[in-house]
């Protein structure tokens, strides 16, 4: 109990408490010894809507001692849950422990399970369908969030059903990405590039690499200025996984597709994140996530 | 045999007497009083009758019902673990919840309706209280005797044939109570599973709820009695509320019985100034809360009519004619009135609208469960990606449909959306349910980029049932980026 940062405030309501309880038993105590005359009519004097009134009988006695009852069982209690100040009680019972206790149970259930998927290849995985259902419901808390209940993202989050991989869709690919975690980077190559105008051909240039509506003549201008692309995204500019630079021939566009969204990209560019999952599930949910997701692109292979 | 003394039963005058008019003479009282044990004497006649067959009647449905197998399954189980609720043919999931209100508030309109017409019906004849309490008491008559050997033994010092007599006593009730707990948990668990595990002696959990509610059995029907009736019932609180003056309840005739005094069965009792009640204290002591009808109508009275069966006995011995305490209403005796004057005063009001309601009600139940289709659907909007532009110039939004299958047998859904022009489903449109299964499924609806100004609109899901036709539909939000 880091509540209180002194004891004082504990003893004080610790002390309240205590005093609470035993002045309730004080009470029924006097009243228990307590005499008093009935009125004539036996009933308490007082009138509402001119003839309702209440009667004056007394209270049973059991009612006394279910009442005496809970101060034994509020001080039995007391005494083993925490409830008294700092007093953690003879349980040492908290939320935390009760949360633990429930993860543990829970973990060693799932124990056999798990070991039996993990001693399974990715693909044999895909392909059980219970497996996949664990896995579906894995993927619903803890991916969907970003990518989409379909996972098929949205903007700035890569969809995970295209086959389109910015850093390789083989089984060991996605285990690692799941577990470590990615940092997309495009840096500004606004001044690698040139004027605006350079920037404005260069980025017809990339729309016609997919064959997406676009300026030929632009296009034809901004081919030369692609060599500063070409680092990361190849000449051809279909990509490369072990940078995790996109390919720009397919018409997948994960930071927005037209003229716009790819000038901004060339100025301002981006850092795009993928959080590492090795501390949040264990190696065997990493496994099954892996079967999910492979098999989200790899429809024959999978149940769905 | 003379009633046990005890201070005279107050009751309200109609004239208010000034507070703090307290009598000198009076003796001072705690403000606790002890339970003061009552001891019903059995009686005979149409009202006992009529407990005892509503007796028979409920505790025939509770004790057999949970028995009674429909095709595999029990006939009804209310499966708390699967969250499934059933009910003959019917199948109800935690969603069907408005069924379970609409039948509590049905049974308060009916409450109300019969406490209106004919006051405390449910309490004297029907209510669990009632009912285990008279079950209880036939135990202990059988085994220890009627009323006055019932007192002579608990009065008596503690003889072999007293232990005998109590712990057979005891040993029945707890037998019953223990058979009551199992029945009930047998509504919550599969009762042949359940007997078998306790035979086993295994499941904590069913173990201790048998127990607890065989306890509460024992408890509230062996010993506590009418005091709950008293204390604890909040409908015995709130039932004055409905009552009015054309209320049946249980009266005693102060005009005709007063004044009260023995006599012999030849006397011209007239003469002597004496009215019909020949004070023998029979409706005191068959009484099973306890009070004496003849004080006037009591909060305590659970309208059984155990007192008009006992007074009707003794008006017939004495050759009187029947009906000195009877069922009428406080109209009906301060005028004198005949059954069919009472009965033209039944559709009053307050009748007439609990009626209306209450068949409104049940009309409105039993369509709607008529109606029911064994489909739910839920909607939930992905609420990371709100909207995205997929290959082809598509608009996409993307939602999550639970479907509900909650028929016995597999079946396959098309799922179809409405509400945008171009609006069209673009995940697969079928899904295959097994029995009794739901499924979460991702579903992308399309319009062409452009074709909806920006901003939130309304569209619907239709999931349609192959085959079997049902058909739930589902509102939900299109977003259109800026």
């Amino acid at each position: 109990m880091s509540d209180f940062t002194h004891n004082f405030w504990s003893l004080y309501v610790a002390g309240l408490t205590v005093v609470g309880i035993l002045g309730c038993l004080l009470l029924l105590w006097i009243t228990a010894r307590k005499k008093v005359a009935p009125s004539s009519d036996n009933t308490t004097g007082h009138v509402w809507d001119e003839d309702l009134r209440e009667m004056d009988n007394p209270m049973p006695r059991w009612w006394m001692w279910l009442f005496v009852l809970t101060i034994v069982f509020g001080f039995g209690y007391l005494a083993v849950y925490p409830g008294l100040g700092r007093f953690a009680g003879q349980f040492g019972w908290t939320q935390a422990g009760e949360y633990e206790a429930e993860m543990a149970k829970a973990r060693t259930e799932l124990a056999p399970l798990y070991a039996r998927f993990a001693a399974m290849k990715t693909e044999e995985m895909a392909a059980n369908p219970e497996a996949m259902a664990i896995g579906e419901r894995l993927f619903m808390n803890n991916c969907a969030q970003c990518h989409g209940s379909d996972a098929r993202g949205s903007k700035g989050f890569p969809s995970l059903a295209d086959n389109d991989w910015l850093h390789g869709g083989a089984p060991e690919n996605i285990r690692e990405t799941l577990e470590k975690g990615r940092m997309g980077t495009m840096p500004p190559m606004a001044a690698a590039v040139g004027s605006p105008e350079d920037i404005r051909n260069l980025a017809h240039y990339v729309l016609s690499l997919s064959g997406s509506p676009h300026d030929s003549l632009r296009a034809s201008l901004g081919k030369s200025k692609f060599t500063a692309c070409a680092a990361c995204h190849g000449m051809d500019g279909k990509g490369n996984t072990a940078l995790g630079a996109p390919n720009l021939t397919d018409d997948i566009w994960l930071h927005g597709w037209g003229e716009a969204a790819i000038t901004a990209m060339v100025n301002h560019g981006k850092v795009n994140v993928m959080p590492a999952q090795a501390d949040k599930l264990t190696e065997a949910q990493i496994g099954v996530l892996t079967a999910y997701v492979w098999g989200l692109s790899n429809r024959a292979n999978a149940v769905r | 045999m003379k009633p046990p003394s005890g201070p005279a039963r107050k009751v309200i005058p109609i004239t208010p007497v000034a507070p703090g008019a307290a009598d000198a003479a009076a003796e001072m009282v705690s403000l606790y009083e002890a339970q003061k044990k009552i001891y019903p004497r059995s009686i005979h006649g149409a009202f006992a009758r009529w407990r005892w067959a509503m007796v028979a009647l409920t505790q025939l449905v509770f004790y057999v019902m949970p028995w009674l197998q429909w095709g595999e399954r029990q006939m009804v189980l209310f499966d708390l673990g699967a969250r499934r609720f059933y009910l003959f043919g019917l199948v109800l999931y935690p969603q069907d919840f408005i069924y379970l209100t609409g039948l509590l508030i049905v049974s308060a309109m009916s409450l109300f309706l019969f406490t209106a017409v004919a006051g405390r019906l449910w309490c004297g004849f029907a209510c669990p209280q009632t009912v285990y309490t008279e079950i209880f008491m036939w135990i202990e008559h059988r085994v220890e005797g009627d009323r006055s050997a019932r007192l002579r033994l608990d009065a008596g010092g503690w003889t072999f044939e007293k232990v005998r007599k109590k712990a057979l006593k005891q040993f029945l009730w707890i037998a019953v109570a223990l058979w009551t707990g199992f029945t009930f948990v047998g509504y919550f668990v599969p009762i042949r599973q359940l007997s078998g595990e306790l035979l086993a002696m295994q499941g904590g959990w069913q173990i201790f709820w048998v127990l607890f509610y065989g306890f509460a059995t024992y408890g509230n029907a062996g010993f506590m009695r009418e005091q709950v009736c008293k204390y604890m019932c909040p409908y015995a609180r709130f039932q004055s509320a409905m009552f009015d003056r054309d209320t049946l309840i249980v009266t005693y005739d102060d005009a005709r019985g007063e004044p009260r005094g023995p006599r012999t069965k030849t006397v011209d009792y007239k003469a002597k100034g004496l009215g019909d009640c020949i004070d023998c204290t029979l409706c005191v002591q068959v009484c099973p809360v306890g009070i004496d009808i003849r004080n006037g109508l009591q909060y305590e009275c659970i309208g059984c009519g155990l007192c008009v069966d006992a007074c009707n006995t003794v008006m017939d011995k004495m050759h009187y004619p029947p009906g000195l305490i009877r069922f009428s209403t406080q109209n009906g005796v301060a005028a004198g009135w005949g059954r069919a004057q009472m009965l033209r005063r039944v559709l009053r009001p307050r009748v007439l609208i609990y009626s209306a309601v209450l068949v409104a009600l049940c009309v409105g139940l039993l369509a709607s469960l008529v109606m029911r289709t064994p489909l739910k659907v839920d909607v939930v909007r992905d609420r990371a990606a709100l909207s995205r532009i997929v290959a082809g110039g598509q608009l996409e939004n993307i939602y999550r449909l639970q479907i509900m299958n909650a028929t016995e047998s597999g079946q396959r859904y098309r799922i179809g959306a409405s509400g945008l022009q171009g609006l069209r489903v673009a995940s697969d449109a079928e899904v295959e349910i097994g029995a009794a299964e739901s499924r979460w499924v991702a579903v992308r609806l399309q319009i062409p980029y452009g074709s909806a100004p920006p901003g939130s609109h309304a569209v619907q899901f239709d999931v349609q049932a192959l085959g079997s036709g049902g058909h739930v539909a589902e509102k939900s939000v299109f977003l259109v980026p800026r």
